[in-house]
């Protein structure tokens, strides 16, 4: 066997125990549910904001401090506390992925997704709403 | 004003709308097609011209070849200027312009409109390979008909992209001249329809109710916008060259000879790649908060791996052009190559990486499109280069240990290799797809990613260095160890100053990744200093010949740059004005920092303070100005960060960081949150309290203490009447943070009435209005105490050091590599005019 062929092999053998090791140390997209059962482990949790309960944060006290709930298609519900500023389009937002770990009741998140309903995807923009931009056709001739 | 048959089915009336600039559009569709029918022609063409048997078979069907490139190349230019031209006179009517521009927009980005749309960028990229494409008709010489088919191909390819045609029911590509009205975009307006009813077509008069476009993403309204693209897909576009030749290599059994045309192809790819890929890094470390120039997004990987496959392919092939080994690497490298580019644009176009970028254009539907297009390259390039391995011609003897051949291919294994393991990673999306499996990026994605890495970068690094003072075949152990010997020293000692100077402490991670971050500060310097004696020693200064040397260098600067700026990376807005909230152990500090106006708050060595706000004249984009101080005093300065508040139905803050350069390091801040303008009615009373000089009123956060009372009576009668008089209240304000204030309320008495001007204290929230008072210093004061007064910004600050590291580093890169070029095809030419 040649020299080059050995490395060749041993560091095939390396990258793929590198991807091997990077699956187990992957997260998983979960329900609050299921985040509840893996309490400690990191997860990414797919819900929305309960509007329905109340959100606290204010900058002047502590811009670090985020509560809300959250709740997930299922219906389930979970506290959020975020030590960071607040998205601010949390409110807005039809969806939210939470990164992070349930720990003693609380969802402890590290990091949060928003996902808007944006003007930029036209299904947003079929409607036309705006006012400024339709004229009434009855004044028109 | 056109004449144009409705495309809804329940109507079949001519009809008549106003306002219509239809010709770019007629025009556009035509060239359109034109572009198609050229490029799959030229593909066909120099397909028979390589096939056919005789010499004016060949010169004929190769004419034809090349009218027909240059046919698709100037319908692309003509595509790209009418799309332009409806983009820049604000033709609403196409909605490509209306989803894209609008008229606020600044012409620097009507091109970055361009581009915004997966239809843009297609045809951006069609450009780039059609300028390149013009190139290789001029220099290809004999490999003409066969690397320009594969070219051609390739143009097809794209061309299928912008078509938007439907096949048997599939619709192909998505047409950027397609007008808003048929794009279904107005169906659910009943506004735009005759007599309200959607089942009516449209009113003639619908225009005149489209006043502006949807606008640039206010994220990508940034001048990176302009250039990188570009930059970025030229990038792109040169993959393809090195890949059509190897493909025609394949294809006409002449295995060796297309390498020497290759170099300098691969080398400019290299090289415009790896700067389009950087300027996203740029762009994303000034502009889009991300907290800094790369993350192990999807996105930017999916464009890495190329780049890399391609470095790897170009070292293989001056292997082969010095000794004749490893032919075989260099055909499936630069194969390889292409197809990742082609996967990456699967990867960012489809919408299969969903959550896990931030990137990544909204899927037009165009799925298996996509996927068809990177199979249908995939499939046949692998199946050619596996069925001719064996005859791909190879060196029996085994490398010299002590050879430089012998290194750069273990280099450039590593390199190869690293790019699929960053690939795999990347590939997660993908993999859940294909099994059903619901992964997500680990906890710390960037670590995932750096732990790996960092041992690529040390052992790259060493190789780099060690390398070039290896010479091919075989080299004197005495001369090696000789030479070698100073660079490494000096390195060695430079790098330990570093460390003992603390310049790189990070032991987040722990001791493992921190004593491989030293091994591979002290590797960088190695880099750099080998490389750059190695242009004195090895080469003896000839600067012509120096192009590897300097790009090394540029490769050296570039892993300094980014160990030292992201090991060292600081967020300095650690708050402190705040009320602590609990940290549980391991989580980020308190990252954010909120300043009420006008009221100094320090943030590490600087006292920050928020002067207040301006608009863009246009749009809802607000500047934040604030102040820098040095608590030494020796410095001041005026950052303004800016956001998009609520931009366009976009909800939220979209910030742009505002940044200090320093030679060695740079200070950014950006806005994380303001007071959401919904609550900024104010609904609190004021509370009246009658009082005297010297007493004390307590109100929320402090109390205030009534200086005097000052009256003036010698006003003019004219304005103030009979008995008219003006109070003067200073009032002197003590808050509980320890901030004392002095704010004086003033008061008219005006033609019997009182007219008070109210005085606001924002720090600290307050109102007070001096309502009534007498001549014996007995007043009547207001006070309010509201939120919605108090002006706040919370902000987020980063220290980078040593950012200019990088950037040099990659312009010298970039500059070694094309100097590289030049000399190889200077030496390309001479060696054909000697032939």
């Amino acid at each position: 066997m040649k020299k080059i062929h050995l490395v060749l092999l041993i560091f095939i053998a390396a990258s793929i125990g590198v991807l091997i090791s990077f699956t187990n140390t992957a997260s998983t997209y979960d329900t609050i549910g299921t985040a509840m059962q893996k309490p400690g482990k990191f997860v990414h949790l797919m819900a929305k904001l309960d509007k329905s309960a109340p959100l606290e944060y204010d900058a002047i006290k502590n811009p670090n401090y985020l509560r809300f709930t959250a709740i997930d298609s299922l219906g389930v519900t979970v506290p959020v506390v975020y030590h960071s500023a607040k998205p601010e389009n949390l409110e807005m937002s039809e969806r939210i992925v939470l990164k992070g770990k349930y720990v003693d009741g609380t969802f402890v998140c590290e990091e949060i997704q928003t996902k808007c309903p944006s003007k930029y995807k036209e299904e947003e923009a079929k409607g036309l709403k705006h006012p400024g931009n339709v004229p009434d056709p009855r004044t028109q001739p | 004003m056109f004449l144009i048959r409705v495309h809804n089915p329940n109507c079949t009336l001519t009809m008549k709308f106003i306002g219509e600039n239809l010709l770019p559009g007629q025009l556009g569709h035509f060239f359109i097609l034109l572009f198609l029918v050229g490029a799959a022609l030229a593909s066909v063409a120099y397909f028979l011209s390589q096939r056919a048997a005789s010499e004016t078979g060949k010169a004929q069907w190769k004419n034809l070849g090349r009218i027909s490139f240059i046919t698709q190349s100037l319908s692309v230019v003509a595509i790209f200027g009418l799309l332009f031209y409806i983009i820049q006179n604000h033709l609403f009517e196409y909605h490509y312009a209306w989803k894209h521009s609008s008229r606020s927009l600044e012409f620097k980005y009507l091109l970055a409109c361009f581009w915004e749309g997966q239809e843009g960028s297609f045809l951006l990229w069609g450009l780039c390979q059609s300028i390149l494409g013009l190139l290789l008709i001029r220099s290809a010489g004999k490999w003409e008909a066969p690397v320009m088919s594969v070219v051609s191909f390739a143009q097809f390819a794209l061309a299928t992209m912008v078509t938007g045609i439907y096949i048997l029911g599939w619709k192909m590509g998505s047409n950027p001249f397609i007008l808003l009205r048929d794009s279904g975009v107005l169906d659910n307006a009943p506004a735009l329809h005759l007599n309200f009813d959607l089942s009516q077509p449209l009113r003639p008069d619908y225009l005149s109710s489209i006043k502006d476009g949807n606008d640039l993403n206010p994220l990508l309204q940034n001048y990176w916008m302009v250039i990188h693209p570009p930059v970025l897909f030229m990038g792109f576009a040169s993959t393809l060259i090195p890949f059509a030749y190897a493909i025609a290599a394949l294809w006409t059994k002449q295995y060796q000879d297309w390498t020497k045309l290759t170099l300098p192809w691969a080398l400019f790819s290299t090289a415009v790649l790896g700067v389009g890929i950087m300027m996203g890094g740029m762009w994303a470390y000034e502009s889009l908060s991300f907290g800094g120039y790369w993350a192990w997004d999807p996105v930017e990987n999916a464009s890495l791996v190329p780049w890399m496959t391609g470095v790897a392919g170009l070292h293989t092939l001056l292997i082969f052009k010095a000794t004749g080994h490893s032919l075989r690497a260099t055909f499936l490298f630069f194969i390889l190559t292409y197809l990742f580019i082609l996967y990456s644009t699967f990867l960012t176009r489809s919408g299969i990486l969903g959550e896990t970028s931030v990137h990544a254009f909204t899927d037009l539907g165009m799925n298996w499109q996509l996927l068809s297009y990177l199979l249908v390259f995939t499939i046949p390039a692998l199946f050619w280069f596996f069925k001719s391995y064996n005859q791909i011609p190879t060196i029996k003897k085994e490398e010299e240990t002590s050879s430089r051949e012998f290194w750069m291919f273990i280099g450039s294994l590593v390199i190869f290799l690293s790019a699929l393991v960053i690939i795999g990673q990347t590939s997660l999306p993908v993999f859940n797809k294909l099994f059903n499996t619901k992964l997500a990026p680990p906890a710390d994605v960037e670590f995932s990613y750096n732990s790996v890495q960092i041992y690529v970068a040390i052992i790259l690094a060493f190789l780099t260095s060690v390398s070039q003072y290896l010479k091919y075949r075989r080299t004197d152990t005495a001369y090696f160890w000789k030479k070698m010997l100073i660079p490494f020293a000096v390195s060695f000692l430079v790098s330990i100053c570093f460390i003992l100077l603390g310049e790189i402490a990070y032991d987040r991670k722990g001791p493992v990744f921190q004593g491989s971050i030293w091994v591979a500060v002290l590797l960088s310097f190695y880099t750099i200093i080998a490389n750059t004696s190695y242009i004195f020693i090895g080469i003896k200064g000839k600067l012509q010949e120096a192009g590897g040397s300097i790009a090394h260098v540029g490769f050296g600067l570039v892993l300094l740059g980014i160990l030292l700026s992201s090991s060292n990376k600081e967020i300095i807005s650690n708050n402190i004005n705040g009320i602590p909230a609990p940290l549980g152990e391991g989580e980020n500090p308190r990252e954010n920092l909120t300043l009420v106006k006008n009221l100094p708050i320090d943030m590490g060595s600087y006292t920050l303070t928020y002067e207040g706000d301006s608009a863009h004249p246009k749009k809802q984009l607000w500047y934040y100005k604030v102040r820098f101080k040095k608590k030494d005093g020796k410095e001041e300065f005026v950052l303004e960060p800016n956001a998009f508040v609520n931009y366009k139905g976009n909800q939220g803050l979209m910030a742009n960081p505002s940044a200090r350069h320093y030679w060695d390091h740079d200070v950014f801040t950006y806005i994380t949150s303001i007071p959401d303008p919904a609550n900024q009615r104010d609904t609190t009373q004021f509370k009246s309290y009658v009082q005297k000089t010297g007493d004390t009123i307590f109100y929320a956060n402090g109390y205030m203490i009534l200086d005097s009372t000052k009256i003036r009576k010698e006003v003019p009668k004219e304005l103030f009447g009979d008995n008219g008089k003006l109070f003067e209240v200073p009032i002197n304000i003590f808050s509980k943070t320890g901030s004392n204030y002095l704010i004086t309320s003033r008061s008219a008495y005006v033609k019997g009435q009182w007219i008070a001007l109210p005085d606001t204290l924002s720090s600290e929230g307050l109102i007070v209005l001096l309502q009534q008072a007498d001549d014996m210093g007995k007043v009547q004061l207001g006070i309010k105490q509201s939120d919605s007064i108090l002006k706040y910004v919370t902000l987020k600050a980063y220290k980078y050091p040593f950012i200019k590291l990088l950037w040099y580093g990659i312009w010298i890169t970039a500059f070694g590599l094309l100097l590289s070029m030049y000399n190889r095809i200077k030496k390309n030419r001479v060696k054909s005019q000697s032939a």
